[in-house]
C-alpha cells in the first residue's frame, strides 16, 4: 500500500446493497393484481391472519408490562445497531474461544460460496436446513443445488413450499397460502412412499412430514441454520421453533453452519429474557414458544463437533447508514405487521416479490436491495403498498414505525428520481394551494366537475390516472357551494347567529332544564 | 373558547355539508368561531405521497392562518388532517424550514384537535344535545384511531344522541383501504379492501356509516353508491348538529 496520501476516499462512499431474493420481476400493483385474482388464496390469507391476530392480541393483552417490554425491545435493538461493529467483533472473539469458527460474508454470493466450501469439505452431498430467513434471503438452496447438494427443509411449512416448488409467502408460516387439502395433494405427488389413502388431517399430514423427516435426521452429517439471536457477551446462538425439527438439526449432525445477519446480534445474555417474552407472543401468539435451543461453540462428545458462523451483511451496512433503514434493521422477523396487515391479508406475500414481504419487507427491502437498478425497479413500488393504516406500529414488538418509514422511503423515491407526470401534477397542486387566491379560482373550477356527474349527481367514471378509482367508487359531484361562501354568505351568518343563541344545553343549570 | 376552523381542502370543496355541520355545532356549544378566510390545505396528500419539499408553502399558510394568539383551538372535521399537522409538519419544518417556519408549526400543531377530541378533551363535552333518530354505525378511521388515538370519544359522543340506534359495525377497526393516493397507485387492492368493509357496513343495516374524516367517507360512500347500497354515508358532525329544532335532512324525510 502506498503511503501517500492522494487525497482520494479509501472506501467506497457507500456500502454496496445485497442481492438474492430481494427483488420481484413485477412492481407491486401488477404483482398485487396478479394475486388478488386467487380467490383461494384470498380465503387462506384471511382465515389464517384472523386466527393468528386474535390470538396475538390475547396473549398480549394479558401482560401489565407490554408496552414497556415492546420499549425495552426497542431500546435493546437501537443500543445494538449504534454498536454494531464493536460488537460483532466480541461475538467473534467469543465463538472462536468456544471453538467456532466465524466467517464474514459481504453479499449472497460470497455467504453461499463459504457455505458449499465447508459442505464440500465434509463430503455430505446432502444438508438439512432449520427454516430460516438468512439462507432464503441469499438463495442457498438453489446455490447448493447447483453445487450438486441437496437441502432438506426440515420446518413443515417451508418442507411444504420445497416440495411444491413453491416461494414461501410468509416469514413465520411460509406455506400459509396453502390450505390443507393443497398439502394433502403436494405430500401425495412429493413424499416417496407416502400412505396413498393419506388424509387432510392436521395430525395426519405432520405424520407424513415426520416419517420422511426422521430419516434425513438420522443420515445427514451436516446441517445449516439461521439465527434468531447471536449474543456478543457469550458467543452463543439461538434458534426459536415451534416444532423440535430445528433443535434435531441444531443438535444431531456433526457439523453446524449458521448463517446470521449481522443485525441479529444482541449485546448481553440477559437481553434474552426480553426477547423471548417479545417474539413468541407476537409471532405466534403463544407465550413461551416449544422450542428455543442455545448453543455456544462446541462441546467435545455432545452436538456438532464443528461449528461454522457465517455474519452476513447483504445489504445491512448499507441499511444502517441511513436513519431509515437503521430503524427497520430492528426487526426480529415476528410476522405480526404481516398477520395485522390489510394489504398483506389481501394480496399474499408473493406480491411484494421480496424474502420480506409485507410491512416489514416493504420498508426493508429497498433498503437492503435498493431501488438504484431501472426506473421502473419493482422495488421502488414497495413504499406505496401500504394505504398507512398504522396497525403494523401498533402490532410492532420493537416498536418501529413502519408508517412514518414509509413516508420517508415514498419521500427519498421522488427526491432521487422524480415521478415524472405525478411530480408535476403535485407541484401544480402545491403552487395552487400555497396561494388562496389561485386556491379560490380552482375552487371554482371544480365546480364546473358537476357536468361530468349523472342524474343521480354522482361521477361514475373518471378518465386516467383516476380510471382505477373509479371501477369501484362512485364519486360525488362538487357542490354547487363551497363552505366559505356559504360562511360568508347572509344565510350562513344567520344560521350561525341562530345556532349560537340555541347554545342552552352547557350553561343552562340542571334544574331549569 | 375562540376556535380557529379549519374546512380542509376536500371538506371545504368536496363535502361542505361536513364543515357547516361543524360551524354550527360549535357554535351551539357556545363557541366563537374565526375562519380565516386564506386557509387552503394542510398538504397531507403531498407528503403521504412522498413529496416534501412541495408542500412547504402550504404549511407555512396554515401555521400564518392560525398562529394568531388569539385563537385558543383549531378544530377541524378531519382525524388525518389534524394527524398531518400534529405529527408531519414538524418533519417538513425541520427538514426545509427556517426558524420562523418551525417555531410556527410547533406554536400551532399544539392546539389542533379534530372534532371529537376537542368536544371531549377540551371542552368537555360529550352530550351535545343532538338528535338522529336513525341506525348508525361508526366506522373508526385510522388517522384518527392510530395517529391521534381518539379511541372511543366518537362512540360516546354518538351514545348521548338522542334517538340513535348505535349498531357495531364488525371488524371495524380494519382499513377501508382508501390510502390517499393509495386508492389510485394500488387500486385493485383498495379495492379488494372496500368491498369487505361494504359487507360489513351492508351487515348492519344501518341507514347511515358515519365517520370522522371525509376522506374516507367519501371512499366508503362511493362503494356504497355503486353497489345501490340502502346505507348511506355521513360525518359524524352531521349527526352531532342535527336536533329537534334543527334535525337533519334525513330526519326531515322521514316525517
Ligand atoms: S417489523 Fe416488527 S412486527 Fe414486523 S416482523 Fe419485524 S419485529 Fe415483527
Amino acid at each position: 500500500m502506498s503511503s501517500t496520501f492522494l487525497g482520494m476516499p479509501a472506501r467506497p462512499p457507500r456500502s454496496p446493497y445485497g442481492e438474492g431474493h430481494l427483488r420481484g420481476d413485477q412492481a407491486f400493483p401488477q404483482a398485487a393484481a396478479r394475486e388478488l385474482g386467487n380467490r383461494q388464496l384470498r380465503d387462506n390469507l384471511h382465515k389464517a391472519t384472523r386466527t393468528i391476530r386474535a390470538k396475538r392480541l390475547a396473549v398480549t393483552a394479558e401482560l401489565p408490562d407490554w408496552e414497556e417490554l415492546r420499549s425495552a425491545g426497542a431500546a435493546l435493538k437501537n443500543e445494538a445497531m449504534s454498536r454494531l461493529p464493536e460488537l460483532l467483533e466480541q461475538l467473534e472473539a467469543k465463538v472462536t474461544e468456544a471453538g467456532g469458527t466465524v466467517h464474514w460474508a459481504r453479499d449472497a454470493a460470497e455467504a453461499n460460496a463459504l457455505v458449499a466450501e465447508l459442505v464440500a469439505a465434509t463430503g455430505s452431498r446432502e444438508v438439512i436446513k432449520v427454516k430460516s430467513m438468512a439462507t432464503q434471503e441469499i438463495g442457498l438452496n438453489e446455490y447448493l443445488e447447483s453445487q450438486g447438494v441437496t437441502a432438506h427443509e426440515t420446518d413443515l411449512a417451508e418442507l411444504i413450499v420445497q416440495l411444491a416448488d413453491d416461494r414461501p409467502s410468509h416469514i413465520l408460516v411460509p406455506a400459509i397460502h396453502r390450505n390443507r387439502e393443497e398439502i394433502r395433494r403436494i405430500f401425495l405427488e412429493r413424499i416417496p412412499g407416502v400412505d396413498p389413502d393419506l388424509t387432510s388431517v392436521p395430525a395426519e399430514l405432520a405424520a407424513a412430514a415426520r416419517a420422511y423427516l426422521r430419516e434425513k435426521f438420522m443420515t445427514v452429517p451436516v446441517a445449516v441454520s439461521g439465527a434468531n439471536f447471536g449474543i456478543a457477551e457469550t458467543g452463543t446462538l439461538s434458534v426459536v421453533e415451534s416444532e423440535g425439527n430445528g433443535r434435531m438439526c441444531l443438535t444431531l449432525p456433526k457439523t453446524l453452519i449458521t448463517v446470521m445477519g449481522i443485525e441479529k446480534v444482541l449485546p448481553r445474555y440477559a437481553d434474552l429474557e426480553v426477547f423471548l417474552q417479545l417474539l413468541p407472543r407476537s409471532s405466534t401468539g403463544e407465550r413461551m414458544n416449544p422450542y428455543t435451543t442455545l448453543w455456544t461453540g462446541v462441546t467435545p462428545g455432545d452436538g456438532p463437533q464443528e461449528f461454522h458462523l457465517v455474519l452476513l451483511d447483504n445489504g445491512r451496512t448499507a441499511a444502517l447508514a441511513d436513519a431509515v433503514g437503521r430503524e427497520a434493521l430492528n426487526c426480529i422477523r415476528c410476522s405480526a405487521c404481516l398477520n395485522v396487515c390489510p394489504v398483506y391479508e389481501r394480496v399474499g406475500g408473493h406480491a411484494y416479490g421480496s424474502t420480506y414481504p409485507g410491512p416489514i419487507g416493504a420498508v426493508l427491502t429497498p433498503q437492503l436491495a435498493g431501488t438504484h437498478a431501472a426506473k421502473d425497479d419493482p422495488n421502488a413500488s414497495l413504499p406505496y403498498a401500504s394505504t398507512l393504516c398504522g396497525a403494523c406500529y401498533d402490532a410492532c414488538p420493537v416498536k418501529i414505525d413502519i408508517p412514518s418509514l414509509l413516508v420517508e422511503l415514498r419521500h427519498q423515491t421522488t427526491e432521487r428520481t422524480g415521478r415524472g407526470a405525478e411530480q408535476l401534477a403535485m407541484k401544480a397542486v402545491a403552487a395552487v394551494m400555497g396561494r388562496p387566491k389561485l386556491y379560490r379560482a380552482a375552487q371554482k373550477a371544480a365546480a364546473i366537475g358537476r357536468i361530468a356527474a349523472g342524474r343521480d349527481g354522482t361521477i361514475s367514471r373518471l378518465p386516467p390516472p383516476l380510471s382505477g378509482w373509479s371501477e369501484s367508487r362512485d364519486t360525488p359531484a362538487p357542490p354547487r357551494r363551497t363552505f366559505r361562501d356559504w360562511y360568508a354568505s347572509e344565510e350562513g351568518r344567520r344560521a350561525l347567529a341562530a345556532a349560537a343563541e340555541h347554545q342552552d344545553l352547557d350553561e343552562t343549570p340542571e334544574g331549569e332544564r | 373558547m375562540r376556535i380557529g376552523l379549519f374546512a380542509t381542502c376536500l371538506g371545504d370543496t368536496l363535502f361542505p355539508d361536513a364543515v357547516r355541520a361543524t360551524a354550527l355545532l360549535l357554535s351551539r356549544l357556545g363557541h366563537e368561531l374565526v375562519f380565516p378566510p386564506d386557509q387552503t390545505c394542510c398538504g397531507q396528500m403531498h407528503l403521504n405521497t412522498g413529496y416534501q419539499r412541495e408542500p412547504v408553502p402550504l404549511i407555512r399558510n396554515f401555521a400564518e392562518q392560525f398562529g394568531d394568539t388569539s385563537i385558543d383551538a383549531v378544530v377541524m372535521p378531519s382525524g388525518s388532517c389534524a394527524g398531518c399537522v400534529r405529527h408531519q409538519h414538524m418533519t417538513v419544518a425541520d427538514r426545509y424550514g427556517d426558524a420562523a417556519l418551525r417555531a410556527g408549526v410547533a406554536a400551532v400543531k399544539d392546539k389542533t384537535y379534530e372534532l371529537s377530541e376537542f368536544l371531549v378533551d377540551v371542552a368537555g363535552t360529550v352530550d351535545v344535545g343532538a338528535y338522529f333518530p336513525h341506525r348508525v354505525t361508526y366506522h373508526p378511521t385510522c388517522h384518527s384511531l392510530r395517529m391521534l388515538r381518539v379511541g372511543d370519544k366518537p362512540l360516546r359522543l354518538l351514545r348521548e344522541v338522542e334517538g340513535i340506534d348505535l349498531v357495531e359495525l364488525p371488524e371495524a377497526d380494519a382499513c377501508c383501504g382508501f390510502g390517499g393516493t393509495f386508492a389510485v397507485k394500488n387500486a385493485a387492492t383498495s379495492s379488494a379492501m372496500l368491498a369487505d368493509k361494504l359487507d360489513h357496513v351492508t351487515s348492519t343495516g344501518a341507514a347511515v356509516c358515519t365517520a370522522g374524516d371525509s376522506s374516507c367517507l367519501m371512499h366508503i360512500g362511493g362503494g356504497l353508491s355503486r353497489i345501490s347500497s340502502g346505507t348511506r354515508t355521513l360525518h359524524l358532525a352531521e349527526i352531532l348538529a342535527a336536533t329537534h329544532t334543527a334535525p337533519h335532512a334525513l330526519t326531515e324525510a322521514a316525517r
